[in-house]
This record gives C-alpha cells, sequence and structure tokens, in this order.
C-alpha cells in the first residue's frame, strides 16, 4: 500500500503544534490547539484510508476504484463532535474571561490552602488538645525544642495567622 | 420475544426523552414526568436484557441493518447488561434527589431547564458507551457522555465551576484526542473497528504495533477512568459541582472508562504484555488515592479521593487477568457504583442540613439528624470494606484472586489493598467524628484558627428556604433516594451469592471471547 507522505508530515506538524498549544494556560490557546490536533486526526484517518479513489457509490464506480467510505465517515462524526466541543469550550473561556479578566486554567485553591496547612505543621481547628493526650507525651521529652518553634497564642492556640496571611 | 429488539432502545430512549423534555422547557412538572418515566422505562429494559443476555447469550442488534463489520452493532452481553441495569437504576435514584433539591435550591417555579435534558443525554452516552459492539461507536458514546458532562458540571457559570470545569474540560480533550488517534491508527493497521473482528485481527499484527495500540487506547480509558498517574484531574474538578451531579459523575463516568479498559483488555489483548503495569498502577492508584482523601478537609473532597483510590482495586482484579480476579472486579464495579454515588448523595444531604461540607464546620449531626447519620454511617462502612458489607466481599474476592495468582507482586497488591482498605476506614472515621459526633463548631469567627474555605460561601440550609411540612417533604424527597440506594447496597450483600454467580459467569465469557464474536459476527470473522 503507498502512503500519501506529505499527509504524513501534515499530520505531523499539525499534532506538534497543537501539543504545544495544548500545554498553554490560556484556554483560547488550548482551543486553538484542539482544533489543530482535531485537524490532525482526521487527516490521520485519511492516511488509514489508503490512496485515495473514485466516490464510493455503488453502481456508479467500479468497486475497485472506490476510496475507503468507512473513514470518510469517521472524520465527517469526529469534525462535528470538535465543532460542538469547540462552540462549548469558547464559550467557556469567554465566562472564565467575564468573571476573572482572563481565560487562563486556574490551580486549585483547596490544594493550595492543604499544601500551605502542611508546610506551616498545622493541625486542624476542630483537633481537640485534650484528646492529643499521647502526642503531647511523646513530644514532652524535648520540650526545650518544641517552645521556641510555636510561639503560642493567648488563647492556648497557636498564634492566628491574619487574613493578609491567607491571601494569595 | 426476540430479546435483541430491546437492545437500541437504552440509547434512543433516553435521547427522544431529552428533546422532550427541552421542548416541554416552560414546564418543569412535564420535564420531571418525561425524565422520571424515561429512566424508570430504562430499569425495566435493563433488567430484561440482563435477564435475557444471562439466559441466552449475548443480545446483537446491527443498527440500520448493516451487519458487524462495516455497520454499527449494539451488543447487551452479561457485562454490558450488569453495567446498564446498574447505572441506570443509581442515574433515576440520582434524578429523583435532584428533583427534590431543585426545588429547595432554587423554589418551585424556577426551574432550571437544562438540566433534565442534560442529565438524559448523559445517560444516553453512558448507554452508548456500554452497549457498544465498535470502537468507533464506543468513542462516540463516550463524546456524548462527556459534551453532556460539561455542561453538567459547569452548571450555573460560577467562579469556582468554570475554575474546575476548565480543568475537567481539556483533560477530557486530551483523552478524547488519543482515543482518536488510537482509533485512526488501529484503522490504519487492521481495516476494521468492530471488536468482533479486531479481535481476530489484532493477533496478526506484529507485536510492537499491537503493543502500542493498546498502550494508546489503555491511555485513553485510563484518563477516563482516573488510574495513577492520570488521576489528578477529579478531585479537583468533581466537589465544586451541584451534588446530584457530582454523585452521577462519581458513579458513572468513571466506571464506563473501567468498563472499556475491561472489554479491551479481555477481548482484543487476551495475553497483555501490559498486566504488570497495570498492576503498578493499580498499587498506586489505591494508596496514593487514599492518602491525599486522609489529608482532606471537605467532605466532597474527601470523597472524590476514595473515588480514585477505589479505582485502583477494579484495575487490580483486571490486571490480574484471570477468572476470580476479573469476577471480582466486576463485582467490586457494581458495588462501588451503588455506594460511591450513595455517599456523594449524602454528601449532599450533609451540606443541605448543616450548611457546608467543611469537616471545620460541622458537627453534632447525630443528635441533629440521626436519620442522616444512619444514612452516611452504612455506606461509609461499606466502602471502607467492614465484613458483612458488599465492599468486604468484593474486597476478599479480589485478594483472593491476588493470592491464587502468586506472584510477589500480587502479593504487594494484596498488602496495599489491605492498607488501602484500613486507611478508607480511618477517612470515613475521620469523617464520622468530625460531622457527626463531635459537639457543633461554635460560630466561625474568623479568629479561631485558618479557615479553608474561604472562598465557599455557605449554602441556604433548606430549613431557611422552606418551613414545616414543606421542608419535610422535600428532605424525604432527597433522603428517599439515598435510603434506596442504601438497601441496595446491602442487598449486594444478601444476594451476593446469585450476584457473584453472575459475574463468574460474565468474566468467563470475557476470558473465553467466543460468545461475544460469535453472536456479533455469526459466520465468523471474514
Amino acid at each position: 500500500m503507498s502512503t500519501n507522505l506529505v499527509l504524513v508530515a501534515v499530520v505531523g506538524v499539525l499534532f506538534a503544534a497543537g501539543v504545544y498549544l495544548l500545554l498553554e494556560r490560556s484556554l483560547t490557546r488550548v482551543l486553538v490547539g484542539v482544533i489543530l490536533i482535531g485537524n490532525g486526526v482526521n487527516a490521520l484517518f485519511l492516511v488509514a484510508s489508503g490512496p485515495a479513489g473514485r466516490a464510493p457509490i455503488v453502481g456508479l464506480n467500479d468497486v475497485d476504484d472506490m476510496s475507503d467510505p468507512l473513514p470518510q465517515a469517521m472524520v465527517l462524526t469526529a469534525i462535528v463532535i470538535t465543532l460542538g466541543v469547540t462552540a462549548f469550550l469558547l464559550a467557556m473561556a469567554y465566562r472564565a474571561g467575564q468573571l476573572n479578566g482572563n481565560d487562563d486554567v486556574q490551580d486549585d485553591v483547596e490544594d493550595a490552602s492543604i499544601r500551605r496547612r502542611a508546610e506551616r505543621d498545622e493541625v486542624s481547628s476542630s483537633y481537640d488538645d485534650s484528646a492529643g493526650g499521647t502526642m503531647d507525651e511523646e513530644g514532652a521529652d524535648e520540650p526545650s525544642v518544641l517552645q521556641p518553634v510555636v510561639q503560642p497564642g493567648p488563647d492556648g492556640e497557636p498564634a492566628p495567622v491574619g487574613p493578609e496571611g491567607e491571601q494569595r | 420475544m426476540n430479546a435483541s429488539a430491546l437492545v437500541p432502545l437504552p440509547v434512543v430512549l433516553p435521547l427522544f426523552g431529552a428533546g422532550l423534555a427541552l421542548a416541554f422547557g416552560r414546564s418543569a412538572r412535564a420535564q420531571r414526568i418525561v425524565s422520571v418515566v424515561v429512566l424508570a422505562l430504562m430499569v425495566v429494559i435493563a433488567a430484561v436484557l440482563l435477564v435475557r443476555a444471562d439466559a441466552d447469550g449475548p443480545q446483537v442488534t446491527h443498527v440500520g441493518g448493516w451487519h458487524a463489520p462495516i455497520g454499527i452493532s449494539l451488543v447487551a452481553d452479561r457485562l454490558s447488561a450488569l453495567m446498564l441495569l446498574v447505572s441506570v437504576f443509581v442515574a433515576l435514584c440520582v434524578l429523583v434527589y435532584s428533583l427534590s433539591q431543585g426545588l429547595v435550591e432554587y423554589g418551585p417555579d424556577t426551574p432550571l431547564s437544562i438540566y433534565h435534558p442534560t442529565f438524559l443525554i448523559l445517560v444516553a452516552g453512558v448507554a452508548n458507551a456500554f452497549l457498544s459492539g465498535d470502537l468507533f461507536n464506543l468513542y462516540v458514546g463516550f463524546e456524548i457522555l462527556l459534551a453532556a458532562s460539561y455542561v453538567l458540571l459547569t452548571l450555573g457559570g460560577t467562579a469556582d465551576r468554570i475554575r474546575a470545569g476548565s480543568t475537567y474540560v481539556v483533560v477530557s480533550l486530551a483523552s478524547s484526542i488519543v482515543f482518536l488517534t488510537a482509533l485512526a491508527l488501529v484503522y490504519a493497521a487492521t481495516g476494521t473497528v468492530s471488536m468482533a473482528q479486531l479481535a481476530g485481527r489484532l493477533d496478526d499484527l506484529p507485536d510492537g504495533v499491537a503493543l502500542l495500540l493498546q498502550l494508546m487506547l489503555l491511555t485513553a480509558f485510563a484518563i477516563k477512568a482516573a488510574v495513577f498517574p492520570l488521576s489528578a484531574w477529579l478531585p479537583d474538578s468533581y466537589p465544586t459541582a451541584p451534588a446530584p451531579v457530582t454523585a452521577v459523575f462519581a458513579g458513572l463516568l468513571t466506571k464506563v472508562g473501567v468498563y472499556a479498559i475491561i472489554r479491551t483488555q479481555t477481548l482484543l489483548f487476551p495475553d497483555s504484555e501490559l498486566s504488570d503495569v497495570l498492576l503498578w498502577a493499580a498499587l498506586l492508584t489505591m494508596v496514593l488515592g487514599i492518602l491525599g482523601a486522609v489529608a482532606q478537609d471537605d467532605l466532597k473532597r474527601m470523597l472524590s479521593f476514595t473515588l480514585v483510590s477505589h479505582i485502583g482495586y477494579m484495575v487490580f482484579g483486571v490486571a490480574l487477568a484471570t477468572d476470580d480476579g476479573l469476577s471480582g472486579a466486576i463485582y467490586y464495579v457494581v458495588h462501588h457504583i451503588v455506594i460511591q454515588t450513595n455517599l456523594f448523595l449524602v454528601a449532599g444531604l450533609i451540606e443541605r442540613r448543616g450548611g457546608s461540607t467543611s469537616l471545620e464546620r460541622l458537627g453534632g449531626l447525630a443528635r441533629l439528624s440521626p436519620v442522616l447519620a444512619l444514612l452516611f454511617f452504612v455506606p461509609a462502612m461499606n466502602l471502607a470494606g467492614i465484613p458483612p458489607f458488599s465492599g468486604f466481599l468484593g474486597k476478599l474476592g479480589l485478594m483472593q484472586a491476588g493470592v491464587d495468582d502468586g506472584g510477589w507482586l500480587a502479593y504487594v497488591l494484596v498488602a496495599g489493598s489491605v492498607v488501602t482498605s484500613l486507611l478508607t476506614l480511618y477517612a470515613m472515621a475521620k469523617a464520622w467524628n468530625r460531622a457527626f459526633w463531635q459537639p457543633p463548631a461554635t460560630e466561625p469567627d474568623g479568629s479561631a484558627g485558618p479557615r479553608t474555605d474561604l472562598h465557599r460561601k455557605p449554602r441556604r440550609t433548606d430549613a431557611q428556604v422552606l418551613t414545616g411540612k414543606a421542608a419535610v417533604v422535600m428532605r424525604a424527597g432527597m433522603a428517599g433516594p439515598a435510603a434506596a440506594l442504601l438497601t441496595v447496597g446491602v442487598a449486594l450483600t444478601v444476594f451476593a451469592g446469585p450476584l457473584i454467580g453472575l459475574t463468574d459467569r460474565a468474566a468467563a465469557d470475557l476470558r473465553e471471547r467466543t460468545p461475544y464474536i460469535e453472536a456479533v459476527l455469526p459466520g465468523g470473522a471474514p
């Protein structure tokens, strides 16, 4: 089976450019990336269908000359799906722009807050000191080491971090 | 009566219903009736299909009269029909739940006219994916359910949901692209996308080519199923959606990915070289997922992490590639669909009752609402695998299959699944203690420690919206489906014998491959 080399090269370029754009933060660029790769896959289906032939209509052309109709049907389906998804992504990027002033894909706030608390070695606010007696006893061996690290606040809790510390 | 005529209905009915619901967009009442009737009909059809598939073998329809290798075939074998039945039942419960919640959240006069049609389309996509007999139709099924899920996840377009939605949509798009590329390559290599025909043709391919195709398909499905290291998107995107949406996503969407992995691994690549890779992925999914759950402060996020973690059990069973392993995996999928959905629904109830899902804020719910406590306790213990429940039976089955396998890696997996089970118990006990047992938190005044949920406004509780009898009715409407799922979860234990018999037969079918292939291609593959 002969393969159309130009088509293969086009597929490669479209994929490379698409993957690059997909890795961007801005939703609009991601969208362009998706469109590029979508077209790349469609061209890949054309490669998969073999050499181009005559229109696959029974009675009009000889069966041996026809191109394979199945990949064409799949490409049509894929195009329609890409169209729908593109419309949705555009709407979402627009909405993100309305809300944030940009359309960047954002980090998860909750993840970040848990990581911050882990770094500060905090316990959750519902953590009961009286229930954690064993923990205190373990730590009681070297109180002089532990004391300077955590400065207790006025009411025995770790010094409250002001709201300015919570802001990103 | 020929049951194969019923096979297309689970796909056609909800699509038809979605159109009808959209046409009735102005009448919330008509929408509700249409969706409930459609889903109830689907439960009946799926049950009939399961009975027929179990008695007479796979039921096949060739859509439009085009026969198998060329046309689209829909196949309901034991695995498909079982998955379909459980999924549709769960979807029905979630829908009934959301009817009441919608009333509570938006009031009876302001229906969200897009919700019902989208929900039905989601179900149609799930059904199409389960019944599909060729890979391209499986892709279309995925796209239908994904497109619907994009809309449901970003419902209302608030800042939180758009943020969660963009992660989810981009990741899903990436997986779809990988899947579609794999399809093009499969077609280029074999000239077919019909799974029955592929089963024969893939054997003739050079090893390297087959391995590449398998890897690409596995990658695409693993993203959907949230298998580590492709699972990070899930806990970020699920918790912000409305409770019923999260529940139906947790129950159905990842399981469609697991189903696709089971189907392709058994039918297309039976002698997989990737078993060890899958075993490692299963181990990491289980352990890392549950460690994430332990660290969470928000109930919905914790549940999302347990969801990821328990996908590992299913992959474990599939990777063993023995009859027992597969049977255990299928039983576990059924168990997990019911239980995880149940827990998310209860999380929604907790949000209603306590005004938040943050464990920092909740407290004293056991005294406030004993029914809610029971609704949470039973599925939570079930998920953790406490002996009488189905979670225990599923895990036991998988561990036995692992021990029978005898390899050192299988033993490591068995150990890993025990650890995961214990940590699940720990996470659930933590949620139970903090939300239900500890005294209610005092009014948060901002200085009582760092608050992690500043960006999330407390929702209105139902008591603030509706009072008196109406509130009771609404609460019953939401608790009812949760209780129904709880009952089914317990029934999975009571009727474990027949059910495991069924999953054993399904697993044997899958391993044998011929029942499926002969049902789709009666004359043998051309």
